[in-house]
């Protein structure tokens, strides 16, 4: 039991992953395809100004999964990081060029720099989740079985593709949705209609990608196929497609405010859909949960350290977004003379008249950086514990 | 898992080549993440508290430069944790729950860092003063404890314990005595202190030499200072521990230490070798002092010194050269480190000043090598405790070559790593190069800055 919620303490963990920083990849990607610098500069800018303040926080919640999983399932750790070498390791190339681009991007003054990194961090952006995703898809797969996997067939073959996709999608759509939000708050109505027509366009995309995966499935993992469309996960598909078209129909309907919490639950429903229609596997079909289990003091230690993370930072992030959303940070610039606003003053009282600065390249526009709020984001992820730990104490006697 | 000489050269050497070259660019990073923000919280404190413009502006300016150096810092640590499943499965699948734990601690600490990190950085003129400057006191507090977890990892691997194995797997685990373990107590303040002087020296180093060019304004003189004074404060207590920890290794790992040392045999009346290379079964060209090194290990010369003839050479570390030079040139450093720190202090007392005279270029040209000095002596330090540890990745649990990966492709992925890793370091001091070549036409348009207004009273002390 205590494995059982170990197991969906890291599936959560993932899932703040692919909702705060899956996001930030897919700004990524609409970085990548805003066209020329000329016709892609005000989109762009938009982009930077919502995730610079952020994705560093956001980033570290995959080294959490990752120290979570070595340290509570190491045989499958150790499995699957021998196994998914190839796919790990373009990952980790693509984590190392979009932090620098995001690093020397603000720095990078001459236009054709901003072009290079840009388009460093643009390349990184798709690099990253495809290949994350082809190792999601390689382990419900089953094709992770021990130390001595096949190098390429086992990343490289059309359930892990289409997994790879998947998230390439998922993170565009969810970023399109986020930064169309941004821009209704920040009233650039163009900015957000420029978004809400990709967010139309890229639900659509993520819809028929997953459909596409879960008809694959029905060959390559059966079991998981089965509970998907009629057993445990089936209750996760619906709510997945059933928030997804609310979102369509909103954005439809140019309703942009209430769109964000419900694609972030479309996308967190097929986490979740994929965890629970995979329990009790951890690496199907051989190593279960409590097979791959280490001894409970370690395991209760992991859960203390969860329970800390819960206190200290959860807070710490609500803070974060919270003064992001409320115009109060902006990037750090060298003084200058005559351009230092009031911060004498209380905090918020001229956070409407506080521009945000944005470098020092003259051509930029005196836009407020609003940078991305994703605070609500904690009672979703709340709730999607709750329901699958219930789900899994119905089921979990029956299943094993 | 296939052994011999062929799969040694194919996995092991380019793994832990990447391991090591990997490690030892986040390292330097780490130090300044861990140390950095304190040195920008002083100068930010007597800006904010002296209203003292010149303070004011270097705190402005760290905080871009802590920008950069932060984010590059995430990544390459974020590199590291997958390298750890990458090039060591061995290790992770048999250990990960045992060494997984500080680790997981760490995550804690660098979540707040990253979060607190952002406020602090894009805060500037939004936050009120004072409550801004506070939002840097949990990435100072975050950055120690988050040293504290991952040094509490490194030091399991030299003195593992709190686990029980049976038949090669872990069966029970007491998360405390992994957490602090027999090297804890040494290898974390070490590595804490060391952190604090390589800060010190690489942010003192562009002012000295802005001192040595002639400019001796407050500016240049308190971005020398703070950071000079920060690593020189470290030091004595550094040097202390370092002493600490020799004793410790010299007791807990006898052959490392023997390494460290060149005592090939075990014996009373060990000398001290200071330099000198391994040759032909003995210290060549180097200076030996009678007795010294048992003096130092229990201070007495009829001190029994473990030799490494007590394992077969199998078990030895290699290149006992490397180990001992590398292990000589942290301490030189660490000894010319006390020196310019008194040296400092005694000028100070004398005369509030910088140090003058006719040596007065000696002391500055010192603190521009300061940076690369102390990043050298931190580098050697690793080098000595990682290298001298081999053939063990878990010291007498585990051999490193039953850790390394069985994946083919590590030459790839090294090459790819070494390859970035060079990129980053160019594309870091070129992103430095622009900044500074931006806040020297700044300071041409306009010599007083305002900080904070209306707030703060532009006053210049001279």
């Amino acid at each position: 039991m205590i494995a059982d919620t170990l197991a969906a303490v890291i599936i959560a963990v993932a899932t703040a992953y692919a909702a705060l920083a899956g996001a930030d990849f897919g700004g990524g990607i609409w970085d990548l395809l805003a066209g020329s610098a000329v016709r892609g500069e005000v989109p762009r800018r938009r982009i930077d100004q919502s995730i610079t303040p952020v994705w560093e926080s956001n980033h570290v919640w995959l080294i959490i999964a990752v120290v979570l999983l070595w340290t509570g399932f190491p045989t499958a750790f150790a499995a699957v990081f021998t196994t998914l070498f190839v796919p790990l390791s373009v990952a980790a190339l693509g984590i190392v060029l979009r932090g620098t681009g995001f690093a020397f991007r603000p720095h990078a003054r001459t236009l054709r720099w901003q072009a290079t990194t840009g388009g460093v961090f643009a390349t990184a952006s798709l690099l990253t989740p495809f290949f994350m995703g082809t190792v999601v898809g390689s382990v419900v797969s089953g094709r992770v079985r021990g130390t001595n996997g096949d190098p390429v067939t086992s990343w490289a073959n059309l359930t892990s593709l289409l997994t790879g996709g998947l998230f390439v999608a998922a993170g565009a759509y969810l970023a399109a949705v986020y930064l169309a939000v941004d821009s209704d708050r920040d009233r650039q109505p163009e900015l957000r209609r420029y978004f809400t027509r990709r967010a139309l366009v890229s639900g659509l995309v993520t819809g028929a990608m997953a459909g596409a995966t879960m008809v694959q499935l029905r060959t390559s993992a059966p079991a998981v196929f089965i509970e998907l469309t009629t057993g445990r996960g089936l209750a996760l598909v619906v709510i997945s497609v059933l928030a997804g078209l609310a979102v369509l129909v909103a954005l439809t309907l140019d309703i942009v405010r209430p769109v964000r919490p419900l694609a972030v639950l479309a996308v967190a429903a097929v986490v979740w859909g994929w965890a629970i229609s995979q329990y009790p596997y951890l690496l199907p079909p051989g190593l279960t949960i409590a097979a791959g289990a280490v001894p409970r003091a370690v395991q209760i230690t992991e859960l203390v350290v969860v329970g800390i993370i819960v206190i200290l930072v959860a807070p710490s992030f609500v803070l974060l977004f919270r003064l992001a959303q409320s115009g109060r940070l902006a990037e750090a610039e060298g003084p200058r003379p005559g351009s230092g606003p009031p911060g004498g003053g209380p905090p918020g009282s001229d956070a409407a008249a506080t521009r945000a600065s944005r470098g020092q390249a003259p051509p930029r526009g005196r836009h407020r950086g609003q940078p991305r709020s994703s605070g609500r984001l904690w009672p979703i992820a709340v709730a999607a514990v709750v329901i699958a730990v219930w789900r899994l104490r119905r089921r979990g006697t029956g299943a094993r | 898992m296939p052994t011999g000489l062929a799969s040694y050269a194919a996995q092991v050497v380019p793994a832990r080549a990447q391991m090591g070259s990997s490690l030892g660019f986040h390292i330097i990073l780490a130090c300044m993440g861990i140390a950095f923000p304190a040195i920008v919280m002083i100068v930010h404190y007597l800006g904010l508290r002296r209203h003292d413009d010149a303070a004011m502006v270097l705190a402005r300016r760290w905080s871009r430069v802590m920008a950069v150096l932060v984010a590059v810092g995430a990544v390459s640590g974020t590199v590291l944790s997958f390298d750890m499943g990458l090039l060591w499965p061995g290790l992770m699948g048999r250990f990960g729950s045992a060494i997984g734990i500080p680790f997981s601690f760490e995550g804690i600490f660098f979540l707040l860092e990253a979060v607190f990190t952002a406020i602090y950085l894009y805060g500037w003129d939004r936050l009120r003063p004072w409550t801004h400057f506070w939002t840097l006191a949990p990435v100072v507090v975050s950055g120690i404890l988050g040293a504290l977890s991952v040094v509490a990892a490194n030091s399991w691997m030299n003195q593992p314990s709190g686990f029980t194995l049976s038949h090669g797997r872990i069966t029970s685990v007491n998360p405390v005595a992994v957490f602090f373990n027999g090297a804890t107590y040494y290898e974390v303040p070490h590595m804490l202190l060391a952190a604090y002087m390589v800060a010190g020296g690489i942010t003192a180093t562009p002012y000295a030499v802005g001192l040595l060019r002639g400019h001796r304004d407050r500016y240049t003189r308190l971005g020398f200072l703070v950071p000079f004074v920060v690593a020189a404060v470290a030091t004595p207590f550094q040097i202390g521990v370092g002493d600490t920890a020799a004793r410790a290794i010299a007791s807990q790992q006898p052959v490392k230490f023997a390494s460290m040392e060149y005592v090939p045999r075990t014996a009373t009346h060990v000398p001290e070798w200071i330099g000198g290379v391994w040759f032909n079964g003995h210290a060549v060209a180097g200076i030996s002092l009678p007795d010294v090194d048992s003096l130092l290990v229990g201070f007495s010369p009829d001190t029994k010194v473990t030799g490494w003839d007590t394992v077969p050479p199998a078990l030895r570390p290699p290149f006992p050269t490397m180990i001992h030079l590398c292990f000589d040139f942290m301490v030189g450093i660490g000894t010319l480190m006390l020196l310019w720190g008194l040296w400092l202090a005694l000028w100070w007392w004398r005369r509030r000043d910088l140090p003058g005279g006719c040596l007065g270029k000696v002391f500055l040209g010192g603190g521009a090598l300061s940076g690369i000095a102390t990043v050298l002596a931190m580098e050697c330090g690793w080098v000595v405790t990682e290298v001298g540890r081999q053939p063990w990745v878990v010291y007498g649990v585990l051999l490193t070559s039953r850790a390394a990966t069985t994946a083919s492709g590590v030459i790839g992925t090294l090459a790819a790593t070494v390859a970035i890793y060079l990129v980053l370091t160019v594309a870091t001091f070129a992103i430095l190069w622009v900044m500074k070549r931006h806040w020297d036409a700044a300071a041409t348009r306009a010599d007083v800055p305002v900080p904070y207004s209306p707030s703060a009273k532009p006053e210049v002390r001279s």
